[in-house]
């Protein structure tokens, strides 16, 4: 964790998303797929907290080498202001933050998921699995065209790749679900990586706790220092041994979990209530194929 | 003339008048890189109950105006577990610790309390009142009722051989009568304030913003609540140490409240967005002293400047 001031190289917009890309050589050298960063919010407004973004590109070598690039949809008071950020303005960033995704070992057929603007850190990851030798296939999910983030990039990226809209306004109409076990029989995916909203995961965690197919997802939850030390970002998830479940930060513990460990019932239902343990204990999930 | 940053609140020694506020920095164990403990004047604890607890379902924040919206529950590793896990990390940093205490029943007080005794590093303890009675409140929060807040104050303080400081809410009917109590009870100082009640609303889902509904409002929107129930408890009991917490975000901020009257301040809300706030915080403190010719902090404290208050019958029309 570095925190770093950092000049604005490239701030643009791709489709509903807005883009920017920075200097920061610290943070890019150590950030992996999965990681965020935290961008503080200008002192004299009345937004206090910084906002968090997963890291979309980090390069260490060639042309952008110790650049950073991360992606937003500008919904609120924060990323609006970010949304008209310039070139060779400064940043107050803070990163790389969390745990990344895990790479397997020995499997090697990858399928990843991503709905919306979950795509940016996918394609990182992405990258990363090619660099190690493994078959990725990609299955995007959005509302509509506008938030297919980047659908070349994802096409280059990727062996063979599923793009499913809700209107129908690109690829197939429907969502990520509808194809889910299609793209995972089609491409043989022995590990599944995902990043999107919270319903889309828990249809992917089911469907890989039915098949076992070990699976990685990054969350989302509402988040105010992003560092571990205000504990509002909890994630109820089950212990190795299965003797009961900790409410875990998605910020230093996550915010990539294993899906099959989360309690998903207690984490995002509609009366989200933190049941006690049952006397049996949870069952126990096998940890991430070494 | 030179200058020292070192407070003194009646035998509780800090090497600098900045803390870091309960439920800002954990309870020790993975402080994050960027907070640099040594430079702290003293870091107080999350709460600690007796069992390990799990804290409240999320959504647990919501951003307000100028301020932080969080309903965490008292989500810590339980008092034995930091004893023995993080404890020692805060000790070996050489930061005083204030442990913050909190149950559900006075047995669950007084059980903490005794675990906490005579352990390398604590200084002193505070008394966190906003979890839920569950022995006689009914589960409305200790704070609530005089009688109970006596109680709890009381037996803590009699039982502890370190000195004890309670956190009391801004918005008690009578604050100053209840802050005169617990000092009657026992306690060797206050921390005020406790975060604010507050409500955020979400008006597409018809639904409050927090899992709790209601939550505790930190941050700039509070200062000057948390400066006036300083000010108000320091006129009426100049010599009761009081350590102020509420908003305090720059090195102004700090003056203030010592102005107002605290002995020192607690950081919280304002090192969650930038974790070196509480050296930032003292560095500016330690300039206004120079620019003024000030020795201590001690020497701002209570120095704000008061008209006599007005009659009720003087100004009226």
């Amino acid at each position: 964790m570095r925190r770093v001031r950092a000049e604005i190289l490239n701030a643009r917009k791709i489709g509903a998303y807005h883009s920017l890309t920075l200097v920061a050589p610290e943070v890019a050298e150590r950030a992996r797929p999965g990681q965020f960063v935290s961008v503080a919010m200008p002192e004299d407004r009345t937004f206090l907290l910084r906002r968090h973004f997963s890291i979309h590109q980090a390069s260490r070598r060639g042309g952008w080498a110790g650049t950073l690039e991360f992606v937003f949809d500008p919904q609120g008071v924060g990323t609006t202001w970010l949304s008209e950020a310039k070139a060779h303005q400064f940043l107050d960033v803070i990163g790389p933050l969390g745990r990344p995704y895990a790479y397997p070992r020995k499997l090697t057929n990858c399928l990843l998921i991503a709905e919306g603007r979950g795509a940016a850190p996918i394609y990182f990851l992405a990258q990363e699995l090619r660099a190690r030798g493994k078959r990725v296939d990609m299955l995007i999910g959005a509302e509509d065209q506008e938030h297919v983030f980047r659908a070349i990039d994802g096409k280059r990226l990727s062996q063979t790749i599923g793009i499913v809209t809700a209107d129908g306004s690109m690829g197939e109409r429907g969502s990520i679900v509808d194809l889910l076990e299609e793209m995972a029989v089609g491409s043989g995916a022995q590990v599944v990586y995902a990043a999107g909203r919270r319903g889309t995961l828990r249809a992917v965690a089911d469907f890989c706790a039915e098949r076992q197919i070990p699976s990685q997802v990054a969350v989302e939850e509402q988040m105010a220092c992003g560092m571990g030390m205000c504990f509002t970002c909890t994630v109820p998830v089950i212990r190795k041994d299965g003797s009961g479940y900790d409410n875990l930060r998605a910020c230093t513990d996550g915010p990539v979990f294993n899906p099959a460990r989360i309690l998903w019932d207690r984490w995002m239902g509609d009366e989200p209530r933190l049941l006690p343990t049952p006397p049996e204990g949870f069952p126990v999930v096998r940890t991430w194929p070494g | 003339m030179k200058q020292s940053l070192a407070v003194d609140l009646n035998g509780v020694a800090f090497p600098l008048p900045v803390l870091a506020a309960s439920g800002c920095l954990g309870t020790g164990r993975d402080t994050p890189a960027l907070v640099d403990l040594h430079r702290l004047g003293g870091v107080v604890t999350r709460s600690l109950t007796l069992a390990p607890s799990k804290g409240t379902p999320t959504p647990r924040m919501a951003e307000t105006p100028s301020g932080l919206l969080t309903s965490v529950g008292v989500q810590n590793p339980g008092v034995e577990e930091f004893v023995a896990e993080d404890l020692p990390r805060l000790a070996k940093a050489g930061v005083p610790v204030v442990a913050s205490v909190a149950g559900r029943s006075l047995e669950e007080y007084l059980r903490v309390t005794s675990h906490l005794q005579a352990r390398a590093g604590v200084v002193a303890l505070e008394l966190y009142l906003g979890t839920d009675d569950q022995e006689r409140g009914h589960g409305d929060p200790f704070y609530q009722r005089l009688d109970r807040i006596v109680e709890i104050v009381g037996s803590v303080s009699r039982m502890s051989r370190l000195p004890v400081f309670v956190k009391l809410p801004a918005l008690l009917p009578d604050l100053v009568e209840t802050a005169g109590s617990c000092v009657r009870a026992g306690a060797h100082g206050l921390t005020l304030i406790d975060a604010v009640p507050g409500l955020a609303v979400d008006p597409v889902r018809l639904k409050p913003k927090l899992a709790t509904a209601v939550g505790g409002l930190s941050g700039p929107a509070i200062k000057p609540i948390a400066l006036a129930a300083i000010f108000r408890v320091a006129q009426a009991m100049p010599d009761v140490p009081i350590m102020g917490v509420g908003g305090v975000t720059t090195g102004s901020d700090a003056v203030e409240f010592l102005l107002a009257g605290a002995w020192a301040v607690q950081v919280g809300t304002a090192m969650l967005v930038n974790p070196s706030a509480p050296v930032e915080i003292a560095q500016g403190l330690l300039r206004y002293l120079k620019d003024k010719g000030i020795a201590s902090p001690a020497d701002l404290r209570g120095r704000l400047r008061v008209q006599r208050a007005p009659q009720a019958s003087e100004g009226a029309p």
